[in-house]
């Protein structure tokens, strides 16, 4: 199962241009977000923002639908955010919390919670949107795509930064660039090439652009918590979807790439192991 | 209820603990002879700690009277039953199987090395009750030189001079943690326990053990759950890495206790989520 346990699959987009004016693909994080506030189902959350616009990600908390909309867009360099989730639950006072996360980010999320090693935070986690990750790149990755490869003066003058149809993509002055992705091995962090899982398995509702067409995102529901606030935010009309099976290119892509990921992050692991360098201790 | 964990820790060292192993044999079953007796008898040691571990103890109000009152017995300890050895004037120290131990051990200390080694003698499990006494913690930069002992000066963890056979880090340990583990030892869950045990014999734990073993290996995926886990908040992050201020750093070991690339009970949490 390269997908992890699932109850739905789906593709979907949010209603609210607000929101699709300003998201990655679909806005399903930020529809996602914004109904869990209004709703009361969390009363913050931590995420991945740029404050400075300068494509470096900063763990931030919201507590408004306006800071949602502010952070979003997927940010392509690492974000400590579950560093900010000790500002949410202390400074803020949070009793109920959602958090965005990558599938590592995740994977620190469930262990902190089934190990609760730091005092009164992990019980507050209320909501886990999980987004699919291939991988993620040092900010001087970043800078190389877009000066030496691209030709770009600056990554600062990329106004949007995307992955999707086999390139990196940069936009500037509204014309975009883009860069095969074969091109950019070799630049993601070296943590990321044991990974084993693409679709944030752990996650209470995992979301991204792969599967489905441009402006929609494929979301799969995992734990009752997700599929709640999926439906509960479909019902409410903040998101419309359509079934897997009547897109393209369907979830028979996203299928390839998780196992893709598991397949040649699993050769790494059995190199590393090889070598006599240590992989996390699996209990 | 202890006798699966005793099994598997199959007694101590030896040399500091010749009778563990006798004892061990002998046991008490709950399971079979529900009676009083039955119940594991715990001893709570208070060293060189700030008693932080102890209150989180108690902060457990949910499950803390059912714990005392059905679970268990506390047999032996100062602040929690005020039983303890008074220095020469000893009272004798009960069986225990199992004595959870709160903070350093001065080595200056007569009383305290004495205790210690005692308890070990004594108990069939010894825990480290929080960093101080898994990691030495804050009282690692302790220096001497002050009233009243200005001899004091080297506050060592526990494993310094017994074997230990589980250990809790946290400045303090999270009162969550203590629920689990205690939820876990009186249910012999031993899975639930093997981290805690695996890391029995650690005794450095500070930020640099997420710069040697997590970064220095190319495991560090920069999430953040270390900084989270800091409770001094000396874990900054730099080009997407942890980066520690080791003039903030107690040395309590959460950092890398609390590290998805550590360590990861995939196990646990499938069952915990159902996923």
């Amino acid at each position: 199962m390269p997908l992890g346990t699932y109850k739905e699959a789906l593709s979907a987009r949010a209603t609210d241009s607000k929101i699709t004016d300003v998201s990655q693909d679909g806005g399903i994080v930020s529809a996602l977000l914004c109904y869990a506030l209004d709703e009361g189902i969390i009363e913050g959350a931590v995420v991945a923002g740029t404050p400075d616009e300068d494509w470096r990600p900063i763990p931030t908390v919201v507590t408004s639908s306006d800071e949602v909309i502010a952070a979003a867009g997927t940010k392509y360099s690492m974000s400590p955010t579950l560093s900010a989730l000790k500002e949410a639950t202390r400074q803020y006072g949070l009793e109920k919390v959602g958090v965005v996360a990558t599938p590592c980010q995740i994977q620190g999320l469930r262990k902190a919670n089934a190990y609760p090693l730091t005092r009164f935070v992990t019980g507050k986690i209320s909501l886990i949107i999980g987004i699919y990750c291939m991988e993620n790149f040092p900010m001087a990755s970043l800078d190389t795509f877009a000066t030496a490869k691209l030709g770009f003066d600056s990554l600062q003058d990329a106004s949007k930064m995307d992955i999707g149809k086999g390139k990196f993509w940069l936009t500037k002055d509204g014309e975009d660039s883009g860069l095969a992705i074969k091109e950019t091995h070799g630049y993601e962090q070296a943590g990321c090439n044991i990974c084993m899982d693409y679709v944030a398995e752990w996650a209470d509702v995992s979301t991204g652009s792969v599967g489905s067409p441009d402006g929609w995102s494929t979301v799969l529901t995992r734990t009752d918590a997700g599929e709640t606030v999926f439906k509960a935010a479909v019902d409410a009309g903040l998101i419309e979807t359509k079934p897997m099976d009547e897109v393209k290119p369907g979830l028979g892509l996203l299928e390839k790439l998780a196992a893709g990921k598991k397949d040649k992050n699993g050769k790494e692991r059995e190199r590393r192991a090889k070598m006599g360098l240590p992989l996390p201790v699996e209990y | 209820m202890f006798d699966k964990l005793k099994k598997a820790f199959g007694g101590s060292k030896e040399e500091v603990a010749p009778k563990v192993e006798e004892k061990v044999e002998a046991a008490p079953a709950p399971e079979a002879a529900p009676a009083a007796s039955a119940k594991p008898r715990i001893g709570y040691i208070h060293l060189s700690g700030c008693t932080g571990d102890a209150m989180s103890l108690t902060e457990n109000y949910d499950i803390l009277s059912t714990v005392l009152t059905d679970l268990v017995d506390i047999v032996y300890g100062q602040t929690l039953v005020d039983k303890w050895v008074h220095g020469t004037y000893a009272e004798e120290m009960p069986e225990m199987d199992l004595c959870l131990i709160e903070g350093s051990v001065c080595l200056q200390d007569e009383h305290s090395v004495q205790e210690l080694l005692m308890a070990r003698e004594k108990s069939g499990l010894i825990c480290a009750f929080g960093s101080c006494a898994m990691t030495g913690c804050f009282t690692t930069f302790a220096r001497g030189g002050q009233q009243a002992q200005p001899k004091h000066e080297s506050f060592a963890p526990i494993s310094s001079l017994v074997k230990v056979d589980l250990a809790l880090p946290g400045c303090p340990v999270a009162p969550e943690m203590i629920a689990n583990a205690v939820v876990a030892l009186c249910n012999g869950d031993l899975e639930y326990l093997q981290p805690a045990m695996d890391i029995a014999a650690c005794n450095a734990g500070c930020g640099c053990d997420v710069m040697t073993n997590i970064i220095r290996n190319g495991l560090c995926t920069g999430c953040g759950t270390c900084a989270l886990a800091c409770p001094t908040r000396a874990m900054g992050f730099t080009e997407g890495r942890p980066s520690c201020d080791r003039d903030r750093c107690i040395k309590c070991g959460s950092c890398y206790a609390m590290c998805p690339r550590a360590w990861l009970p995939i196990k646990r949490i499938k069952e915990e989520t159902g996923l």
